[in-house]
């Protein structure tokens, strides 16, 4: 059992967690997940590890509730226990000394891309952040991401707040503006954004990591549940992900497996105590 | 492969004597339910011995000198012993006898494929059918669970101080565990998923090994002071040297079994409704995706499902389409049923439940609808051509033979690779080609020192009992190794 140690919502029906996890909390490296799950006859989920604290022994799970497990997860209060929590999982973020990378994150996403872009500036990197939302509201960990940015621009599709546009706008000047051209752009979010961000970086030559978040049931290789095609190559993403060059994956395919089960998680979502409807994040 | 190694001579004398006592000379039938019913429900399709048809079939043992079948049991049970005491009515002691050598006793009386081990050897299947040797393993094991009977072997052993981690609690990890408990070494095991049992939980189907049993022989391990820890994954959460040098184990046996699914190299394999047998078993046994939306696990439930493969896993996962509520399901096999790795009985179970086999037939694309749902499969028609390395006549493509079949849902059961996780985190550790783990076939000993192999894992998918055998000689050499751990590997 994990004890949830604190819960802050960062915008409506995302919440992060602080969860009790020594042996995660000290292996955990940015870029690895963990497969969680609820209790008896609950399913298993994976969650990128937002953050870890190694001398308190815990991790920080950021969560979107949008479906049912993750909305039974973010009506759980500290002192209330996890059943489940396994990890850390998939493979590290390669980060090499001295890079100058731009960090996309989309809603969400930024969730993912802080840890990245912590890491990168602790390895004497350069660092631009770029965070998109649709309105104010559902922009989170603007402050954290502003830390261990250089430079950091908001955007928000209806101008409400920072910049109005999409990511892809202020991506665009970010290249054209840089004093010098970036190593790498890494860019996390809901996956029509990552497909876009590569479509502009690929004539540009330039190199984008994306992180996939497919279905998933062991999370240890074992059902080949997530895999995706990157580069015309099967690739199972808890293993041999979960980031990919976001230049050489089926955006497509994967999109269509994430609708593998929307009938079901309507059905679950509306036998749901705090119900609402069904809400994809894709 | 020995027969019975007296010699013909005597052999067929002992035949002769005992034609004369034999009045069954075929197995007691076990009691099954009726396919119509079962096919459409989780119920355990074989329900059992009763005590009275337990003690004829024991009856039909004749007590012969060369107890062959003992030598076809990898565990290495003293069957003609139980299987006497079974006659006498003594059940209790039978059950002591058989977990003496076999610490999972419900479950190998279920799944081991007994027709090519014990039962292959009888005497008595000389001229008629062998004894019944598993399914009075099961009754033995199944009476005892139900008089609250507990093993007497292993209990209160003398502590020796040493820790050994046992990494994966299928078969083979249950097994190491057990035995190394019993010679009072202090033995954790560390699951990756969240549920101990390996594939006998995720793999097996509730209808074949009920799970609730599973469960049963596990919590006998702890009783004897096993330790487990479920959600750790060893390569991840720790890695084979953390357990060494954080955690102070002595020895690591590395049981993680099965592997890194295969999928064909053809179109359509990522479509939504294609599942390796893996995962297709993994939601229905482990995350009870039959019983959503009580449960939270969805499967995508196919009125026409197509299971590719000739294994028991195959078998395994056809068998679940019919239970998941599959109109039609078809299993597609690129041989004859004669080169069917699946054992006879389930083959015949599926065959009366109503799955329909397409023999000499192989898939060479899926096609999806505009919501790249699957809608159909295209295959191709087989001849078996000349033998190929396993020995088996192997398949030939026949042109212009392709023909298409309307299912929505289609599982692969057709092998898989290594598991990564252990090997890419653990350098010293050698691996085969494949990324099976390289370990001494005798004692389950690798290169690494302190650290033994056994099961799928080495050898690639085998049967529940092959890893279990694995287990127990690896547990005789760990025990050797903690007892004179010599300086440089082992």
């Amino acid at each position: 059992m994990h004890r949830i140690l604190s819960r802050e919502a960062l915008a409506p029906d995302v919440v992060r967690f602080w969860v009790d996890a020594p042996p995660i909390a000290r292996k955990r490296r940015p870029g690895q997940f963990v497969i969680v799950r609820l209790g008896e006859g609950g399913e298993r989920i994976p969650l990128t590890i937002a953050d870890a604290d190694p001398k308190r022994g815990a991790i920080a799970l950021v969560v979107q509730g949008v479906g049912k497990t993750t909305r039974d997860l973010n009506a759980m209060e500290p002192g209330d226990a996890i059943q489940d929590v396994a990890g850390p999982l998939g493979l590290p973020t390669k980060i090499e000394p001295g890079q100058r990378v731009c960090c996309v994150g989309g809603g969400i996403g930024t969730a993912v891309v802080l840890p990245i872009a912590r890491a990168v500036r602790e390895a004497g990197g350069h660092v631009v952040s770029i965070l998109g939302a649709r309105t104010r509201d559902l922009i989170i960990l603007e402050d954290d991401v502003r830390a261990v940015s250089h430079t950091c621009v908001v955007t928000t599709d209806d101008g409400s707040y920072g910049q109005k546009g999409l990511v892809t706008d202020a991506l665009r000047e970010a290249i054209a503006k840089a004093p010098e051209p970036f190593h790498e752009v890494v860019a996390i979010g809901p996956l029509p954004m990552m497909r876009a961000v590569c479509e502009l970086t690929r004539p540009l030559g330039l190199r984008t990591i994306v992180s996939l978040n497919p279905v998933m049931v062991d999370g240890t290789g074992m059902c080949g549940g997530c895999r995706v095609t990157v580069g015309g190559e099967q690739k199972f993403v808890c293993v041999d992900g979960p980031e990919f060059d976001g230049h050489q994956v089926d955006f497509g395919e994967l999109m269509a497996r994430l609708t593998a089960y929307k009938e079901q998680e309507a059905v679950a979502c509306a036998r749901h105590p705090v119900a609402g409807p069904f809400t994809p994040a894709w | 492969m020995r027969s019975a190694s007296g010699g013909g001579a005597v052999h067929a004398r002992v035949v002769r004597s005992m034609a004369k006592k034999i009045t069954q000379k075929t197995k007691t039938p076990m009691p099954c339910v009726d396919p119509a019913v079962r096919s459409r429900a989780f119920v355990e399709v074989a329900s059992g011995y009763t005590e009275e048809m337990a003690v004829a079939e024991a009856n039909r043992c004749i007590l012969c000198k060369n107890r062959p079948c003992i030598a076809g049991c990898p565990v290495e049970i003293d069957i003609p012993k139980f299987i006497q005491k079974v006659a006498e009515g003594d059940f209790e002691g039978a059950f002591q006898t058989l977990t003496e050598k076999n610490v999972l006793p419900a479950i190998c009386g279920r799944v081991c494929p007994q027709e090519d081990q014990c039962e292959k050897l009888c005497t008595l299947g000389v001229k008629f059918e062998p004894v019944a040797i598993g399914r009075l393993e099961r009754f033995v094991a199944d009476r005892a669970a139900a008089f609250g009977s507990q093993s007497d072997s292993g209990t209160s052993p003398q502590p020796t101080g040493h820790k050994v981690a046992v990494v994966g609690s299928g078969p083979a990890g249950l097994t190491v565990a057990a035995d190394l408990a019993k010679m009072g070494h202090s033995v954790t095991i560390f699951e990756a998923l969240h549920e101990a049992g390996g594939v006998l939980m995720y793999g097996i189907p509730e209808f074949r090994l009920p799970k609730e049993i599973v469960q049963r022989e596990i919590h006998g391990l702890e009783r004897i002071g096993v330790e487990l820890k479920v959600n750790h994954v060893i390569g991840r959460t720790f890695t084979v040297d953390d357990l060494f040098e954080e955690l102070g184990y002595e020895a690591v046996f590395i049981g993680t079994g099965a592997g890194l699914p295969h999928f064909p190299k053809i179109p359509g394999v990522n479509l939504i409704g294609v599942y390796s047998a893996n995962e297709y078993l993994t939601r229905s046994n482990l995350m009870k995706a039959y019983k959503f939306p009580e449960t939270d696990t969805p499967i995508v439930h196919g009125r026409r499902v197509a299971v590719i493969g000739g294994g028991n896993t195959a078998m395994d996962a056809v068998r679940t389409a019919l239970r998941l509520g599959a109109e039609h399901a078809y299993l597609v096999y690129r041989r004859t049923e004669h080169e069917m790795p699946a054992r006879l009985e389930e083959i015949e179970h599926a065959k009366e439940e109503g799955v329909e086999i397409s023999f000499l037939a192989a898939p060479v694309g899926i096609l999806g609808d505009d919501r790249k749902r699957v809608c159909a499969m295209r295959c191709i028609r087989m001849e078996l051509g000349e033998p190929d390395a396993s020995g088996r006549r192997s398949p030939v493509p026949q042109p212009g033979s392709e023909f298409e079949i309307d299912v929505d849902v289609v599982v692969f059961a057709v092998g898989q690779g290594a598991n990564p996780l252990i090997r890419s985190t653990t350098p010293d550790l050698h691996v085969n080609k494949w990324g099976n783990i390289c370990a001494d076939a005798a004692t389950g000993a690798t290169e690494k020192k302190g650290v033994f192999a056994g099961g799928d894992i080495v050898t690639g998918g085998a049967t529940v009992i092959s890893a279990m055998g694995a287990g127990r000689r690896a547990a005789r050499a760990i025990d050797v190794y903690l007892r004179n751990p010599l300086p440089d590997g082992v």
